[in-house]
């Protein structure tokens, strides 16, 4: 067996206990950062959990990091707001400089800098990355950076961001994915200076927005790595948020089971529990056996990752197959609790919406599969 | 001064308990444990004690089986120096905990000991008085306040209707009550330090303790189930359901 890091997890257990569904509840109506979360989570010192200890982190895994994003989203609270402190840096871990490393990541491990805002898909080019049209350009010791991105998550709560932009235009580099780099940007220094942050109001309460680039001056040394090769940066790090979101799924799932089982066994109808019917008990068999088998892939994927191992496939089947099981837990969910589960207080409806997002964001379905019939199966590729 | 506490792996207070078929007992696997909620207290409460300077070393003990080394490291995450595991796959009576814990104070002189008041599994109640009777310290148990000072102990003790404040002589036995704190949870980077802190092994045998069981347990059921209630029009029938129906009145 390997380990399961109870200790991590009861006491994030613990912790996540003093935010009950009335906080988030709260929050959802008035679509507001859950900035008491956030803070416990800093001071607790999980979000630094995959920092070395050399940058005053605790060095650990990604295992050890989803059974953290599990354990709050099992808990019924929600880490979309700050499970990018954990992994964004990862780019400037693998790909910074030696003054890049020092100057940030302690800063990141402690939360004093927060790092949780990367800037990738643009309204015009969707999935396919390769076509952003956002430039950076260089001009003397600086680059001066426009365009726009769309879905740039907890920007107005992040004090650097990272941005994947074109440094050369796609024509003129041999492979699509050449010609783009990564910068790490100051967000207090660029806001009013030639980027603008607009919110952009969802169907979950996720800190979400729209962001411009106009003429916005940064510094040479803002570049993380080569200039050129950002998007191979970037691919490293989608790894790794694709296991962290299958583990957040898993958390999910495991809450609308248990949530659905308390249900099922308390609401009396026609004189009896409503669990006593096999009509009701299945699809909630169902969904745990599907979440049982989705949390084997991700913990696979994980280990991988861990030892270094090439687990592109891996990851992105946790990524799909746990989002899937949530999804199923929680359409199951809602429909073990009848009407009741249109109500708010129940929180069935809020995290049935939440749970959605993981088909789409942070990548589709549709491209998992693609991914697969092209890299795994051989197929021809078909985007 | 050194300061022991006792920790009891227990079902999480958050787990809906269920009776096993054969009612031997409740059913314990796959269920989610953690540390009995008033010794967490208990910890909570030596490691303010060592934060203000009053204790030089607290030591965390805990009794039961192999992963009762969990509920140490839980322990030594929230602040304690080191752990003692004595391991037993038995079921350890009052008693028998009081009579181990008693071979330890004998080993570690600790100055004062501190308990929950009740493990929330068999909510006993009795472990912390029969320590303070078998080594013949003061004990003051329900301790909603404590206050340490000159050799000497101020506890305030929840009462029925009340509160009490006593003055006891060191060394003693404390069993605290709910009001008493609230439990810190352990840090990231506090788990990962408690890895490296020691955990001493030793067994009933090595103690010199007997622990066989002295209670047999007959049976365990489920709480019957509550009937639903009724609402009255006035209070002339309610009157009226209490004389002639519940027969209460
Ligand atoms: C709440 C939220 C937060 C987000 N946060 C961030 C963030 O912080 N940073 C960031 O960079 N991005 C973020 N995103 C963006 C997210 O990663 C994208 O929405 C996602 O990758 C899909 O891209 P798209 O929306 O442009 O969809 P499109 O690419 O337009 O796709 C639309 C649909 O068509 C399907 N499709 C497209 N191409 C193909 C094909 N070749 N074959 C089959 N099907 C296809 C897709 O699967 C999808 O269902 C966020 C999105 C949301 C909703």
């Amino acid at each position: 067996m390997t380990e399961n890091f109870e200790d991590i997890r009861s006491s994030v257990r613990a912790l996540c206990a003093e935010f009950p569904g009335e906080y988030w509840r709260k929050l959802d109506a008035e679509k507001a950062y859950p900035t008491e979360f956030v803070k416990t989570m800093t001071e607790g010192g999980f979000l630094g959990v995959l920092i070395p200890e050399e940058y005053d982190g605790s060095g650990l895994g990604l295992s050890a990091a989803t059974a953290i994003l599990e354990e709050i989203h099992q808990s019924g609270c929600n880490a979309a707001a700050c499970h990018a402190q954990m992994y964004t840096m990862g780019t400037v871990l693998r790909h910074g400089s030696d003054a890049q490393k020092t100057e940030y990541l302690p800063k990141i491990a402690s939360g004093e800098l927060r790092l949780q805002a990367f800037g990738v898909t643009e309204p015009t080019s969707g999935t396919d990355a390769t076509r952003i049209k956002t430039t950076a350009l260089k001009d003397g010791d600086e680059y001066v950076v426009n365009g726009q991105k769309v879905w740039t998550s907890r920007v107005e709560h992040s004090d650097l961001m990272l941005l994947l932009a074109r440094t050369s235009p796609r024509e003129d580099n041999k492979k699509r994915h050449e010609g783009m780099s990564v910068f790490l940007i100051d967000i207090r220094e660029a806001v009013d200076n030639g980027l603008t942050i607009r919110p952009i109001p969802t169907m979950i309460n996720h800190a979400t927005t729209e962001v411009f680039f106009d003429d916005l001056r940064i510094p040479a040394s803002s570049l993380i790595g080569e200039e050129g090769k950002g998007f191979k940066y970037i691919l490293d790090g989608m790894n790794a948020e694709r296991i962290l979101i299958a583990s957040e799924c898993i958390g999910d799932a495991r809450w609308f089971i248990e949530k659905a089982s308390n249900y099922a066994r308390d609401r009396n109808v026609f004189g009896r529990a409503i669990g006593e019917n096999q009509g009701v008990q299945f699809p909630i068999a169902k969904a745990y056996a599907a979440m049982a088998a989705a949390d084997l892939m991700v913990k696979k994927a994980a280990q991988m990752f861990d030892a270094g191992e090439p687990c592109g496939a891996e990851a992105n089947m946790a990524k799909m197959l746990a989002a899937d099981a949530s999804w199923q837990a929680a359409d199951m969910c809602l429909q073990t609790h009848g009407g009741f589960g249109f109500a708010e207080e129940y929180d069935v409806e809020r995290k049935f919406r939440e749970t959605r997002l993981y088909q789409i964001a942070p990548i589709s379905t549709n491209l998992i599969l693609s991914y697969l019939a092209e890299h795994v199966l051989d197929l021809p590729r078909s985007y | 001064m050194k300061v022991l506490v006792a920790i009891k792996r227990v079902i999480d207070y958050n787990v809906k308990i269920r009776v096993k078929s054969d009612e031997t007992g409740v059913e314990t696997t796959n269920v989610k444990m953690s540390m009995n909620p008033f010794d967490e207290i208990a910890v909570e409460e030596g490691v303010r004690l060592r934060e203000n300077g009053s204790a030089e070393e607290l030591i965390a003990v805990s009794i039961g089986p192999k992963q009762a080394q969990e509920t140490i490291r839980t322990a030594l995450a929230m602040g304690a120096d080191r752990g003692i595991h004595v391991e037993t796959d038995d079921e350890v009576e009052p008693l028998a905990v009081a009579k181990l814990l008693k071979a330890l104070i004998e080993k570690e002189n600790p100055d004062l000991v501190v308990l929950g008041k009740q493990a929330i599994d068999d909510d006993s109640n009795q472990t912390g008085q029969m320590l303070a009777a078998l080594v013949g310290w003061s004990q003051g148990t329900f301790a909603s306040e404590l206050e340490v000072a000159d050799g000497k102990a101020k506890v305030t003790r929840e009462i029925d209707g009340g509160l009490e404040t006593i003055q006891i002589n060191m060394p003693a036995v404390v069993t605290t009550d709910l009001r008493l704190n609230t439990p810190r949870y352990a840090s990231l980077p506090n788990i990962m330090k408690a890895k490296k802190k020691p955990i001493d092994e030793s067994s009933p045998a090595d103690l010199g303790v007997d622990i066989s069981a002295r209670l047999a347990t007959l049976k365990v059921t489920e709480p019957s189930s509550r009937e639903a209630g009724v609402i009255v029009e006035d209070v002339a029938e309610l009157v009226d359901k209490l004389k002639n129906e519940a027969k209460v009145i």
